[in-house]
């Protein structure tokens, strides 16, 4: 902990450290990146789109969601509120690195901050509290993971393209089964998460049911849960001061 | 190799908001603290999202989807890898698909 408060530096020693830190995780994302290519193609992307969507925007979960509710024309409002609601849970993140963050400037700052993903702060903030000072190392895991996306959504793209996918095929679970496996590592227990999550999936399927058009169902099943779990969170904050 | 201007339209998009929630998040958060409810609402947000996702085709896919969801979340807690539980997932639907319909 005490090397924490030394000078926080950024080196390619620390950015090559970075890499080979998120190769172990190459193994996870590759299901999840074919699943991506594989769909794009199916919702009709020709290759270059997909491959531009996966560089530019580097985002598992958001990149599922919109290429859901893909259609021709590309529903472009949708799809970016859709990534927006996603992606939101990322702006936190930079705030907690901070004290890696602060020290940098320019490109080394907002370079970084664009590969930001959920295993690369996870890695990162670990590597900050075990005392780490070369903020390279989360440019290193973020550029690391940018890579394996590419190649796995690539490798996606052209099977979907040599493979016919029917609609209805059970491939394409894929995007609940991708949801339902990161709400394991989200769940806190029934006290917190229990009320907000019931709250969330109902409202979604009335709104659902009700004949909205998406994203709606899932905007109003994300904000009513969301500020469900806030309100109970304040009120017991409250009784215990 | 083509790229069509709605389809670059949304991905030009998509790419702009996501940087703003890396960057933008970074920027504003550091300077302002968020009131109480709303630094609350971020936190519960991740998890009510994807539950709000996936309970209509959960529901529409009646048993094979719940029997599907049921494998993820067990190999999801037995090895901790996404990519692994969506291929069990994806397995077992398709198994259950063909045992029950």
């Amino acid at each position: 902990m005490s090397d924490a408060r030394g000078r926080v530096t950024f080196t390619r020693v620390g950015v090559w450290r970075g890499g080979r830190a998120s190769l172990p995780l190459w193994l996870g994302m590759l299901p999840f990146g074919l699943v991506i290519g594989v769909l794009a193609d199916a919702k009709g992307l020709s290759f270059v789109e997909t491959m531009l969507m996966s560089a530019i925007v580097f985002a598992g979960a958001a990149q599922l969601l919109t290429l859901d509710l893909w259609a021709d024309p590309a529903p472009i409002l949708a799809a970016i509120i859709a990534t927006l609601v996603v992606n939101i849970r990322m702006a936190p993140m930079g705030a907690a690195l901070a004290p890696w963050l602060d020290k940098l400037r320019g490109w080394r700052l907002w370079g970084t901050l664009a590969t930001l993903v959920d295993h690369s702060f996870a890695l990162a903030a670990a590597e900050q509290r075990a005392g780490g000072r070369d903020a390279g190392y989360l440019l290193g895991v973020g550029l690391g993971l940018w890579v394996a996306w590419i190649v796995t959504v690539a490798i996606g793209h052209m099977l979907g393209s040599a493979v016919r996918v029917p609609p209805g095929h059970p491939l394409f679970f894929a995007s609940v089964a991708a949801f339902v496996s990161i709400l394991v590592p989200l769940w806190r227990g029934p006290r917190v998460d229990l009320a907000p999550w019931l709250v969330a999936g109902l409202v979604a399927l009335a709104v659902h049911r009700a004949g909205l058009p998406v994203p709606l169902p899932l905007l109003a099943g994300t904000f009513a849960g969301a500020a469900l779990g806030a309100w109970i969170e304040l009120r017991g904050r409250g009784v215990r001061a | 190799m083509e790229l069509r201007g709605d389809v670059l339209l949304a991905i030009l998009g998509m790419a702009l908001v996501t940087y703003a929630c890396r960057a933008g998040g970074y920027a504003v958060l550091r300077v302002v603290r968020p009131p109480p409810f709303v630094d609350a609402m971020l936190r519960h947000l991740p998890g009510c999202l994807f539950v709000a996702y996936c309970a209509p085709p959960l529901v529409a896919g009646a048993a094979p989807a719940w029997i599907g969801a049921v494998a993820v979340i067990a190999v999801q807690l037995a090895l901790r890898n996404i990519g692994l539980a969506i291929c069990a997932g994806v397995a077992t639907v398709w198994l259950a698909q063909r045992a029950l319909g």
